[in-house]
């Protein structure tokens, strides 16, 4: 909180290469956020878009660079920051409820042996209800639809109270009310003045959702306000010739570049 | 007090800590590594043995630990240079360890006054041999297991759930899987001599295995494993003691076995004749 009151950059992502097995996953990627804002990060399969999210995170060695948030380093503004992994990332079949799950998102305020008491039940029961779960507390998780799930991580993510949202794909594979239920939350989420960073695939939606965009292919091909970034040429260049979507894409941007 | 008594509570403490311990171990996907550890125990005794020259308990256990903690570095050690998949890892720290234990154990024949026979107790447990101190040694262990579990529950519990959303919160991952390595390791360091190499790991996920069938709750989970640990103990040594032919090492686990058999066929939750959908 006190560091969006004085007005500091939201995120700086500073010449920050990564590499697994040698091989380069994000290449020299530069990139400043200086307001909060809703931003997707788009580019094709493979193109370090997880991993940029992990390196501002702190879950992968940098090779070189350096990243801060609210002009600090990751550690030092972890409640800050809230994480929404892909759904696959972990085992449904674990013996949990809903309502364990999103309790977990108020375990890095608590630290460490404190037990969630009533306000973070209290807490933990709105964010299930701001994503349609409620009634749904105490069903194993590995009952809830594809859906269901990615709502649960999402409310997960609310549980934390954060300033930054970091979300990998949180639309993958999901049904229509999930989709609508996630961008009004997106829209809460921006009039709280939150920053929310969206790991996306679906192109189409963009320019209608997202203020910033980031076109990402192991090195930053553009990134920058929607209207000016999000053009058939950067596209070309993140895309290569997988260009089929892109046309799609394409057209849809004369109409909302239009003031 | 009586020596079956003894025993009786002594096999129930030790199945008591192996069934919370195993319950992290498996939800953590690390269900073999109580039997790497078991078998990389081997080469640490004979060795202490050899060293010794008595069947020291403190010199065997010390030998063991140290044993462990290098077989647990060579995995990591494994994991951070080469591509070697997990499976195979474990597999080959294994093998390396046990056959290294078995050659030492050789030679420790030809040591004056030495004779295997008392580290057969170690390879296929002995709980009858079981002494006061023994006692003692398990209570510790039991205390600590259920301490540290009922103090970390939460933060195990988000290891084992999500390890990566873990660590975006700050926890540090690396020391809590060390913290579960640790506990999986005294378990078997300790158990060793109750119920043998091979057995101890049995024990470790028995219990979790069978407890899963019955619940979706992970406090339920550990209550449940950690009950079913000690009821295994209890049961086998009285059966071992009525019938003096059957080692007890093995009358536990047996007696494990037909637990986990009843819960696979009628465990409420996951049950096979009782699926819920």
């Amino acid at each position: 909180m006190q560091a969006k009151a004085n007005g500091e950059t939201v995120l700086d992502v500073h010449d920050v290469t990564v590499a697994y097995d040698r091989q380069p996953v994000l290449w020299d990627v530069d990139w400043t956020l200086r307001e909060p804002a809703l931003v997707a990060i788009v580019g094709p399969n493979g193109a370090g878009k997880s991993t940029l999210l992990k390196a501002i995170l702190g879950l992968v060695p940098l090779l070189s660079g350096e990243v801060r948030l609210f002009g600090q380093p990751v550690s030092r503004v972890r409640p800050l920051v809230a994480y929404v992994p892909q759904r696959e990332s972990v085992d449904w079949d674990y013996p949990a409820t809903v309502f364990d799950v999103v309790l977990m998102g108020t375990y890095g305020r608590l630290g460490w042996f404190r037990r969630p008491g009533k306000a973070e039940r209290d807490l933990a029961r709105r964010c299930l209800e701001q994503l349609g779960l409620s009634g749904l507390e105490y069903r194993q998780i590995g009952e809830l639809s594809g859906g269901q799930q990615q709502r649960l991580f999402l409310a997960r993510a609310l549980a934390q109270q954060a300033e930054i949202y970091l979300m990998d794909e949180p639309l993958a594979g999901v049904d229509a009310a999930t989709e609508r239920v996630f961008w009004t939350l997106l829209q809460e989420l921006r009039q709280q003045n939150r920053t929310v960073i969206v790991v996306h695939h679906d192109l189409r939606s963009v320019p209608e959702r997202f203020e910033q965009v980031v076109l990402l292919n192991t090195r930053i091909i553009a990134s920058g306000p929607t209207q000016e970034v999000f053009t058939p040429e950067n596209l070309q260049r993140t895309y290569g010739g997988r260009l089929m979507i892109l046309e799609e894409a394409g057209q849809l941007l004369p109409r909302t570049r239009r003031p | 007090m009586s020596h079956t008594l003894l025993v009786i509570l002594g096999t129930a403490l030790l199945g008591l800590a192996a069934g919370i311990v195993g319950v992290l171990a498996m939800l953590r996907r690390q269900a073999l590594l109580g039997d790497v550890l078991a078998h990389a125990t081997l080469p640490g005794l004979a060795l202490a043995f050899l060293v010794v020259a008595s069947k020291q308990i403190e010199a065997l256990l010390l030998g063991a630990i140290v044993s462990c903690v290098a077989a647990a570095l060579t995995v990591w050690i494994l994991d951070r240079w080469t591509r070697l998949k997990a499976d195979a890892r474990l597999g080959l720290v294994l093998g390396v360890f046990f056959g290294t234990g078995m050659a030492v154990l050789g030679s420790v024949q030809d040591v004056p006054g030495g004779g295997q026979a008392g580290l057969e107790a170690y390879l296929f447990g002995k709980p009858a041999g079981m002494l006061q101190r023994d006692l003692v040694w398990l209570s510790v262990l039991a205390s600590v297991c259920l301490m540290l579990v009922v103090l970390c529950y939460k933060e195990f519990q988000l290891l084992t759930f999500d390890a990566t959303f873990a660590r975006a919160q700050g926890w540090p991952v690396q020391f809590l899987d060390v913290l579960l390595l640790g506990l999986v390791l005294l378990v078997v360091v300790i158990g060793l001599p109750v119920v043998g190499v091979v057995m101890v790991s049995a024990m470790l996920i028995l219990p979790a295995a069978t407890a899963r069938f019955w619940t979706n709750r992970l406090h339920l989970l550990l209550l449940l494993a950690g009950t079913l640990g000690a009821s295994m103990g209890v049961v086998g040594t009285l059966i071992s003691t009525h019938i003096p032919e059957l080692p007890a090492g093995p009358t536990i686990i047996l007696s494990g076995t037909v637990f986990f058999a009843l819960s696979l066929l009628f465990g409420a939750k996951r049950g096979l004749l009782i699926r819920r959908r």
